[in-house]
């Protein structure tokens, strides 16, 4: 199967399914039915029940059914690409973790690799291992999020609950080892910020074997009640071509049976010294982007049991002077220690000049950070390429021919998490 | 038919309830029951409406205070909690949606962000939200955890059973002193320095 | 349209790898972080030539304000301009990366679109306009997509503030002895 066709990419952005209005329009014809074609401007959001963050979705109706969409965005728009510019790059993870925060690692990851590319060096292969298994703890802890609020948009209201309980536990095992429960500023250029501490592996262990029973729980749950299947298999259909064509990556794309993940097809970290499958869904509906979600939850669990085998000794963060401060204790005894320590935090340490794009593979496709340096200790310019921003341009087509209540359904398996998408 | 109003001393309304001995148990019967059962509203924005629905969740428990229904409707809610970051294109909608609850109602600033600002001091956020609707607690954190949350809440509950029966904000000297006049259109909200909610 | 030879300079030219065919424009990189530069008429056939070589996804496209770094590092045969649009193509088949870097004028920058060949293309597109104020012509719907519709000047370029409110203290400190 050819997975790109112009075709395709033609007929998308003919773009029969978005009803291309602006705002200042729709806020005329809004909730008027227009009596020659019996069709109705709704408006979805901002504020709505489901905990899909600010999204707003003006929708075309026809009665119940949905004949065109627009995502409209922006309701959380922060400028965190123009903040970044006036933050250091060790200050730079704080800005970029609360793009995507239900996964906040995986920004820092993207950025503090982009960075540490530009820089050239290399990081300890501790710190490596530890960032392996903190992205695939915080993979987890973000599919239950999902997993809790696909649940309770459908119905399974008690999902939530069961969902949020196990995700305590890991963001428990973050508070020991960051400190923070969420936007945590671990991950910086040249390592991580601190070294795991004893007992750590209780801590992993425990999620460990809590977590299978409970993803069977889950199942029996959903995947094996007709009323959810009902409500999300054939629902929100995209195929391998379109998704390509929108450029939508991670579970929308696998979901279609195209395999591409980039742990495995393009490594970083070390993933290609672990073994871990990737999970691939056929018809490319709600149903396989669940499915896709729970066993990724399974993956992980396999990655992060080898990391807690593998975990290698070392140092956890490089100890490249340009970059990384002296150990505290030094700055008592030596005057240049406590200089040194004074420049990188005060003036932040230089980057080469350059530009480079670094992607990592987040719950949601592919975070990618692209940093253009000019020499200073800030970036001149920081892109963070965000997947929930490209992925919401699928939604107009999947809405396409279903009803509202499927678009609920849609928009939930999409998670698109908003403040990546508006930055 | 106002007669017997002024006969127990409530000539406009609740506003000039006089406080004697025949009206103190229903007072603080009136109190309980608003504090024993507030309906928050959803707001939430960004990163601490996580930490909200983990509040919610089983762990930290926001039903033990009767609180684990979130009214999505703002006329069936009162007190919101402004839970992540408010920009521009989304300062109007906060003000509609608090103009749409009933009163009493109070609000909950969560997070930096709400409060202030946070750490975006830039041309996109807004700085505070008490810049668009009157708040009566400010919880800090970078987002607060559940404990803080829950530790706001309680400080609404404690206002509710100390304070004025009915919202006499004015007099309390309570909220910003701003006067909003929102014009047609996505538009931000007009600001103008005054008085009044 | 004549093809003047692109002089690669000789320390990129020992980098390239041999597996990368040449477009005929200058490049830079190696590995995942290969960068071509063509020029605002030759940007549109290069991207259609690199979707037939494979680059069938277009994951990002960005913009860039040269302003305050107008002496950057180019290779031969590049003119720098105050604005740069970046796109970043993945082929999903060979597991390869490729971006494609523009140079554009200050004034009035224009690029046409890539909507008809990459349809994920029109929100990026569209936060490059909102943001840069770079026009792409033809495409479908060219309006703000990250703020207010009706807001005025583009952020990130390098001459509109921050909009940093400084922290106002209430009651500065004189003398001071506590």
């Amino acid at each position: 199967m050819s997975i790109a066709s112009r075709q395709v990419s033609a007929r998308l952005a003919a773009g029969e399914s978005i009803l291309r209005m602006s705002e200042a329009e729709a806020e005329v014809v809004e909730g008027v039915i227009d009596p020659e074609d019996e069709t109705m401007i709704m408006n979805m959001g901002p504020q709505h029940p489901s905990t899909h963050g600010v999204l707003r979705i003006l929708l075309e109706l026809n009665g119940e059914n949905v004949l065109r969409s627009k995502p409209i965005i922006g309701y959380l728009h922060t400028g965190m690409e123009k903040t970044a510019e006036s933050l250091t790059y060790v200050q730079g993870a704080t800005n970029v973790t609360r793009m995507d925060y239900a996964s906040p690692l995986f920004n820092e990851l993207a950025f503090s690799l982009a960075v540490e590319q530009l820089l050239g060096i290399e990081i300890p292969e501790r710190a490596t291992w530890i960032r392996m298994m903190m992205t695939e703890l915080n993979r987890m802890a973000s599919h239950l999020l999902f997993l809790a609020s696909n649940g309770m948009d459908l119905g399974a209201v008690g999902m939530m609950l069961y969902g949020w309980k196990e995700r305590e536990e890991i963001l428990r095992f973050f508070e020991t080892v960051t400190g923070l429960r969420m936007n945590h500023n671990y991950i910086r250029p040249g390592g991580v910020a601190a070294d795991l501490p004893d007992g750590w592996e209780d801590g992993v262990a425990r999620i460990l074997v809590a977590l299978p029973k409970r993803l069977e729980e889950f199942d029996t749950l959903m995947t094996g009640q007709p009323i959810w299947r009902d409500r999300t298999q054939g629902v929100g259909l995209i195929t391998t071509p379109e998704a390509v064509a929108l450029g939508a990556t991670g579970p929308i794309l696998r979901s279609t049976g195209a395999a591409w993940d980039l742990r495995r097809d393009q490594p970083y970290l070390a993933y290609d010294q672990v073994d871990f499958d990737v999970v691939v869904g056929t018809y490319g509906d709600t149903f396989d982007r669940y499915a896709i979600r729970l066993n990724e939850i399974r993956e992980s669990m396999r990655i992060v049991e080898q990391c807690l085998e593998m975990m290698p000794t070392g140092d956890y963060r490089t100890q490249d002077p340009k970059v990384t401060p002296p150990p505290r204790a030094r700055i008592d005894e030596s005057m240049e220690a406590l200089i040194h320590h004074f420049k990188i935090f005060t003036e932040g340490f230089h980057v080469p000049e350059g530009e480079a794009y670094a992607a990592v593979e987040s719950p949601r496709g592919e975070l990618g950070c692209y940093i253009v340096s000019d020499g200073s200790p800030k970036p001149l310019r920081m892109h963070i390429r965000a997947p929930s921003f490209v992925n919401l341009q699928t939604v107009p087509h999947m809405l396409t021919g279903g009803m509202i209540a499927d678009a609920v359904a849609i928009i939930s398996s999409v998670d698109p998490i908003m403040g990546e998408v508006d930055r | 038919m106002s007669d017997w109003r002024s006969k127990v001393g409530m000539a406009d309304g609740l506003e000039s309830l006089n406080h004697n001995f025949l009206t103190s148990n229903i007072e603080e019967l009136v109190k309980w029951a608003r504090r024993r059962s507030l309906m928050p509203a959803t707001f939430g924005l960004a990163c601490c409406a996580i930490e909200m629905m983990a509040t919610g969740a089983a762990h930290y428990d926001l039903a033990r205070f009767g609180m684990e229904t979130f009214r999505a409707s703002p006329r069936q809610a009162d007190l919101m909690i402004v839970a992540g970051r408010v920009s521009q294109k989304m300062a109007p909608v906060l003000r509609t949606i608090y103009d749409q609850m009933m009163e009493p109602k109070w609000v909950i600033s969560m997070g930096v962000c709400a409060s202030s600002g946070g750490m975006f001091n830039n041309y996109a956020i807004v700085q505070g939200v008490d810049q668009v609707v009157p708040v009566d607690v400010y919880a800090p954190g970078c987002p607060p955890g559940p404990e803080t949350l829950l530790h706001a809440i309680l400080t609404v509950h404690e206002l509710i059973r100390t304070g004025e029966l009915t919202r006499r904000r004015d007099s309390a000297g309570g909220g910003a002193g701003i006067h909003l006049e929102i014009e047609a259109g996505p538009t931000p909200v007009a600001v103008r320095p005054g008085g009044g909610r | 349209m004549t093809e003047e030879p692109q002089v690669v300079p000789e320390e990129v030219a020992a980098e390239t790898p041999s597996d990368v065919p040449d477009h005929g424009v200058p490049r830079t990189g190696e590995g995942h972080q290969v960068a071509l530069y063509p020029t605002a008429g030759e940007y549109l056939d290069l991207i259609e030539r690199l979707y037939d070589e494979g680059y069938v996804m277009c994951v990002d496209l960005l913009g860039v304000d040269y302003l305050e770094y107008p002496d950057r590092k180019l290779p031969e045969g590049v003119t720098p301009g105050r604005f740069e649009v970046v796109v970043n193509l993945v082929d999903l088949e060979a597991h390869r990366r490729i971006r494609v870097r523009v140079q554009l004028p200050g004034d009035d920058p224009r690029l046409p679109t890539l909507t008809h060949l990459h349809p994920g293309t029109e929100a990026m597109e569209r936060e490059t306009y909102d943001m840069f104020g770079v026009v792409f012509e033809g495409h479908p719907d060219l309006t703000r997509i990250l703020l207010p519709e009706d807001w005025e000047g583009h952020p990130l370029r390098k001459d509109f503030s921050l909009g940093r409110i400084p922290v106002q203290f209430k009651n500065p400190v004189q003398g001071g002895d506590r």
